[in-house]
């Protein structure tokens, strides 16, 4: 169980509500920091990350931070990635280092190491800010480098990185893939086949104050976490279809065509952005990088994360999805 | 002349600089010459004078240096001493101003290691012309001779072949000096034989003594010093190493071969062990002749075979199969003639041939002498391509008679690996009919041919001229004795090439015994043999055996008819066919006459080996057979029975979920397991506690001698002594019946431990829908997920066009059945996956070929479906074909 103050930023979002919700119940005395009110039941500070000051005042007397806050899309100006997700962990690790905070979650992705390859049961890997593939995860791999460079005596600094997280209230995957699966636009890339890992949203909680509570041991780890239980991606995508209630995807678009619609999505939404009398496009259909993510495989060697963090998935799968029914 | 004192300050990719080292010894005329060593004693006092502990001595060829044995020196265990030298003239060593000749070069080495004084145990390992330097050492060493290490070399030119053409032509006086000393032809040519291609640094390593023509001069010396006339100044002293190096009996030597060298091939090993006939031997196929280069592993090899032959006194004849407590009899191997009139072997093919006891130990008598008159030796390797019947079993039977070691492959390897498996075993005879013979000069097989053809006239005329010769040749032999070699048949090789494993005449008779007392044959009784290996010990049992109408080596072409009327020829009591064989049976039961669905009632007994069965064709083959116990004997090609039982009687349900019952070990086998670790790795110790998974591991009287010319194979799969680590995984249960969970290969290494195949399969037999189901892993060891491949039912073969490709919408299994498997499974299911068919071995036609099926499961899940890629293109040419047949 856990003990003394805890500041969970981005705590708006799913994981981040559950992340603070969890610590609660473990015995945190938990604060929660997001741009605009989410009304729970925990103290909240308004604040941006992108905020200096207001990081400062927020991180001032804990004991502890799980940092969560960050811009994750697949579509925007690098500058906005750059000052939410590489200058918002730096005030949060410069914060935290003033105050004498003992302990940082740096929540990461995996994607800050995967450079576009299949990935069967693959260890964690380096964060690569060159290597990474689309804006988000340059960033958010850089943001890992900075953090984990600031662990120390003083600060015990474990980047987790939960892979595709997803549950009821989930606004990306699950989202995404029943608005467009409603408007008859979901399709899959490819075959399907490729095993994907995924984390229900209460798995990566759990792994997340583990963490808090086991920073001491797993310090200066960078940690993938997932349910551990890969599945071939058209499966996913029909099982989430199937709790929402939303018809399955018939399509299938080939590997080749997709990527070519996504580069060419890319540019479309690359010049709405520079044009000044065209709206910006926000929901693109398809990126390269989304092309990647449900095409090429990725799993990983989950045996490292479980014997640091004490921490074992409690959810699988198939009760996910029935909650996630449940709850539609 | 240039002559640096060493490589000096130069480094050498994998050599410790403490290890060089300069000494100063007279030569063979006592002139002081500077020699360069590799010499783990070169750092402490120890290494100098008066060094006891066990030294190997290290005599390399041309034109390399002490720089080969590297790797030998880095891995020497404790007390041991390493000292490889730079023979004068070569490496770093002295360039003498005339050439040394082979005597010479035997002196200096002698007066070197006085120079060192080795006086305690030495150990020689020499490799290419360093062998007769080195042997020659030996052989003036022999009191302080410790064991001999012999690596792709050769003392003697076999009269039956030519000189290697490449040493021909680099000898010849024009070219000579060209490609030897002027150029750097012949030196830079030596690294490139090597499979796969050596590292750059090393090849400039091996080259580095060698840069001016003048340093070498003695590279091509070395070359002219190869006496190949009978007149050279060398050739006594070759031959007196040649000629003595069989006394050297009594120390232990080991051969370590890479055939694949363009010099010192096969026939070179094969020279050798006529010499040292008692020599362990690692044969690495597709190896060159820099063998320590090309396969690394020789050198722990090396070091565990020093330690297992010379590092004890008590080691001898360890790795050698003691039989368990129980005494078993065994059969001898010949003819059994208590009835010489009745029928031995009936042929119900071709021209309908039949042969009485009586008709076939004449024949066999006959045969035998005209073999030994013809050359062929007790001990005398001799392979036999003939299809199985009568002139098989007279063949057989002849070349035992004569005490020689009969090589048989199986047609099903394919002919590229039965020509790989028969050269292998270095046969000095080949027997066969015309179409192998050729098949065997294609491949490269050795040794002198005998043209048999079923029915022909060959076989007569041996005969003829086996009763001109007379019994007294075969008298002259004598018996050889019980542990003497008899055989060498191969495994499948279903990962990887043929093994060849070897029996001893005892370990068959002793096979022959357990087969009779386990099943009950007894002389007179009647036998069906369609299962080649067993149906030879017909005539050495007394029982009357009936070869059915049918191409033998490809087993399901076995119809119901035929065998029936094979049963029919000779009242038969016992039936012996392969799987495949049985299921052509049952799928042409409708062609049978009423008559001989009659006779098919006569045999009590069916047995199958070779592949698990499954248990409803067995329920099938009662109901056509409704008089027989259906038994499937559990084993392999290194011992077979291991234990037997019928499925059939089994209760309905038992078997669910727990893998292969394969029944109570036969009476005088042992059977244990070696417990598997969470990495699936079997442990050391064995284990008999009911429920314990494991790797299967058996000891028996008739558990192989040992793989052929595998030394290390063998030390690996005969732990402990005596043992065979089966490489199938399973456990006994408290009623002492033996249970088979998978191979050990096919174990999937989850996160969670190690799963093994056949309990899952089991478990998944029932649901609906499905006419098969394998279960594979992919993703590395220790993390790997379990995946079901499922073949519908009423598939097979009809969308056969579209199932190489992977990827495709319905490769994954539609909801009902992905949930049906999750449910029952047992374990973590990540996918299940439609085929059409699975993949089989080539050779039974049966198991399911989980290599291939993991490998294309892995592409399915973790390669982006599209257009293919070079790589993808690839893969897919070499995706598995379609199947004879379906079933595990």
């Amino acid at each position: 169980m856990g003990s003394g103050r805890v500041l969970v930023t981005g705590a708006s979002g799913m994981l981040g509500r559950a992340v603070a919700d969890l610590a609660a119940v473990r015995g945190w005395d938990v604060t929660v920091m997001q741009r605009r009110t989410a009304g729970g039941p925990h103290r909240e500070v308004l604040g941006d990350v992108r905020d200096r000051e207001a990081v400062r005042r927020a991180v001032a007397g804990q004991d502890a931070v799980v940092h969560l806050a960050a811009k994750v899309d697949v579509v925007g100006p690098w500058m906005d990635y750059v000052r939410t997700n590489v200058t918002g962990t730096r005030h949060v690790v410069e914060a935290a280092r003033m105050h004498g905070t003992g302990r940082l979650v740096q929540v990461s992705s995996p994607s800050v190491a995967h450079t576009g390859r299949s990935l069967a049961g693959a260890p964690a890997g380096a964060a690569s800010p060159m290597r990474a593939r689309g804006h988000y995860a340059r960033t958010k791999a850089a943001a890992e480098l900075f953090a984990l460079a600031a662990d120390g005596p003083d600060l015990a600094v474990v980047a987790v990185r939960p892979h595709l997280v997803w549950g009821p209230g989930d606004t990306q995957l699950v989202g995404r893939i029943a608005a467009r699966a409603r408007q008859g636009r979901l399709a899959l890339v490819g075959a399907g086949t490729a095993l994907v890992d995924t984390t229900y949203v209460d798995n990566a909680a759990e792994a997340l104050v583990a963490a808090l509570e086991h920073a001491e041991e797993a310090h200066g780890q960078a940690l993938v976490v997932t349910n551990g239980e890969p599945r071939p991606v058209g499966e996913l995508v029909a099982g989430i279809c199937r709790a929402v209630g939303a018809p399955p995807p018939r399509l299938h678009v080939p590997v080749p065509l997709a990527w070519g619609l996504g580069a060419g999505v890319e540019g479309a939404v690359a010049l709405s952005e520079r044009l000044p009398l065209v709206p910006a496009i926000t929901q693109p259909p398809l990126t390269r990088f989304l092309v990647e993510q449900l095409s090429t495989a990725h799993w990983f060697d989950q045996r490292r994360t479980r014997e640091l963090l004490h921490w074992r998935p409690s959810v699988d799968v198939d009760t996910g999805l029935a909650r996630l029914a449940a709850a539609t | 002349m240039q002559d640096p004192a060493g490589p000096g300050a130069r480094e050498f990719p994998g050599v410790d600089p403490a290890w060089s080292r300069v000494v100063v010894a007279p030569d063979a005329e006592g002139t002081p010459r500077r020699w360069h060593l590799l010499d783990t004693g070169a750092g402490d006092a120890s290494g100098h004078d008066g060094d006891v502990r066990p030294t190997l001595l290290c005599v390399h060829g041309n034109p390399t240096w002490s720089y080969l044995w590297r790797r030998v020196l880095e891995q020497a265990p404790e007390g041991w001493r390493v000292v490889a030298v730079d023979q004068l003239g070569m490496g770093w060593s002295e360039r003498p101003d005339r050439p040394r000749t082979l005597p010479q070069r035997i002196a200096d080495l002698s007066a070197l290691t006085e120079t060192l004084g080795l006086t305690g145990p030495v150990a020689v390992a020499v490799h290419d012309w360093g062998g007769p330097v080195g042997l020659g050492w030996a052989l003036r060493h022999r009191h302080q001779l410790a064991g001999l290490v012999l690596t792709n070399t050769a003392v003697h030119q076999p009269t039956t072949s030519a000189p290697p053409a490449v040493i021909r032509l680099a000898r010849s006086p024009g070219l000579l000096a060209q490609v030897c000393r002027r150029t750097p032809l012949f030196v830079r040519a030596t690294t490139a034989l090597s499979v796969p291609p050596l590292p750059a640094e090393v090849r400039r390593a091996f080259a580095a003594p060698y840069a001016t023509p003048g340093r070498r001069a003695a590279v091509a010396d070395f070359v002219a010093d190869i006496p190949f006339e009978p007149d050279h100044t060398s050739r006594p002293a070759l031959d007196a190493v040649a000629e003595d190096l069989h006394t050297l009996g009594d120390v232990p030597a080991l051969m370590v071969w890479g055939p694949r060298d363009p010099v010192f091939g096969q026939r070179y090993l094969d020279d050798l062990l006529t010499r040292l006939p008692h020599a362990d031997v690692q044969r690495w196929t597709g190896a060159s002749h820099l063998v320590l280069e090309d396969r690394p592993a020789s050198v722990p090899v090396i070091w565990d075979w020093l330690a297992e032959r010379v590092g004890t006194a008590a080691a001898d004849g360890a790795g050698r199969p003691s039989g368990p407590g129980v005494d078993v009899p065994r059969v001898p191997v010949r003819v059994d003639v208590s009835r010489p009139g009745a029928t031995a072997v009936a042929e119900l093919g071709g021209t309908g041939r039949q042969v009485t006891f009586g008709q076939l130990a004449e024949r066999v008598e006959e045969v035998a002498a005209a073999l030994a008159d013809g050359g062929v030796r007790p001990g005398d390797r001799v392979a036999v391509l003939v299809p199985p019947g009568i002139d098989l079993t007279t063949v057989v039977y002849a070349l035992w008679r004569v005490g020689a070691v009969v090589v048989v492959a199986d047609a099903g390897l394919g002919l590229g690996r039965l020509g790989a498996a028969l050269r292998s075993a270095g046969p000095r005879h080949v027997v066969g009919i015309g179409r192998a013979l050729a098949l065997a000069r294609a491949t490269r097989v050795p040794g002198r041919r005998w043209r048999v053809e079923p029915g022909g006239e060959e076989l007569d005329r041996l005969a003829a001229r086996g009763r001109e010769v007379g019994p007294a040749v075969l008298a002259d032999l004598g018996g050889p004795p019980g542990d003497a070699d008899g055989a060498v048949l191969f495994t499948s090789g279903a990962t990887g090439p043929p093994k060849g494993v070897v029996y001893t005449r005892d370990q068959l008779g002793a096979q022959v015994a357990l087969l009779r007392d386990t099943f009950d044959l007894a002389p007179g009784q009647g036998l069906v043999a369609a299962f080649a290996p067993f149906a030879l010990y017909g005539p050495a049992l007394g029982l009357r055996s009936a070869v059915p109408d049918m191409d033998v080596t490809a087993p399901h072409t076995l119809t119901a008819p035929a065998l029936a009327d094979a049963v029919a020829a000779v009242g038969a009591d016992a039936v012996f066919a392969s799987p495949a064989a049985l299921r052509n049976v049952v799928s042409t039961a409708d062609r049978l006459t009423a008559g001989q669905r009659a006779a098919l009632a006569g045999p009590r007994l069916v047995l199958s080996a070779g592949a698990p069965v499954p248990v409803d064709l067995l329920h099938r083959v009662r109901e056509l057979l409704p008089s027989a116990a259906t038994h499937t004997p559990y084993g392999m090609t290194e011992v077979l029975p291991v234990a037997t039982l019928d499925p059939t009687e089994l209760a309905p349900g038992a078997a669910s979920g727990a893998g292969v019952c394969v029944g109570r070990p036969v009476h005088g086998v042992d059977v244990a397991v070696a417990p598997l670790d969470a990495h699936g790795v079997p442990a050391d110790e064995l284990a008999t506690t009911p429920g314990t998974v494991g790797e299967i591991v058996v000891r028996g009287p008739h558990v192989k001698d040992r793989y052929d010319r595998l030394w290390a194979t063998q030390q690996a799969t005969a732990r402990p002594a005596g043992w065979h680590r089966t490489g199938d995984v399973g456990r006994l249960d408290g009623d002492g019946r033996l249970w088979v969970e998978g191979r050990l290969a096919h174990v999937v290494l989850t996160a969670d431990g190690p799963v093994p195949p056949y309990p899952v399969e089991d478990r998944l037999r029932d649901v609906p829908g499905l006419a098969d189901v394998a279960v594979v892993g992919v993703g590395p060891a220790g993390v790997q997920q379990v995946v079901v491949v499922v073949v519908p039912v009423g598939r097979g073969g009809r969308r056969a066009r579209l199932t190489g490709a992977p990827g495709g919408p319905d490769r994954l299994a539609p909801p009902e059945v992905r949930d049906a498997v999750r449910d029952r499974a047992g374990v973590p299911v990540a996918a299940v996956l439609v085929r059409d068919w699975l993949p089989v071995d080539v050779r039974h036609a049966s198991k399911v070929d989980r290599t291939a099926l993991a490998a294309w499961a892995d592409d399915v899940l973790h390669s982006p479906a599209g257009p293919a890629g070079p790589a993808a293109l690839v893969r897919r040419a070499l995706r598995p074909r379609a199947p004879r047949t379906r079933s595990r």
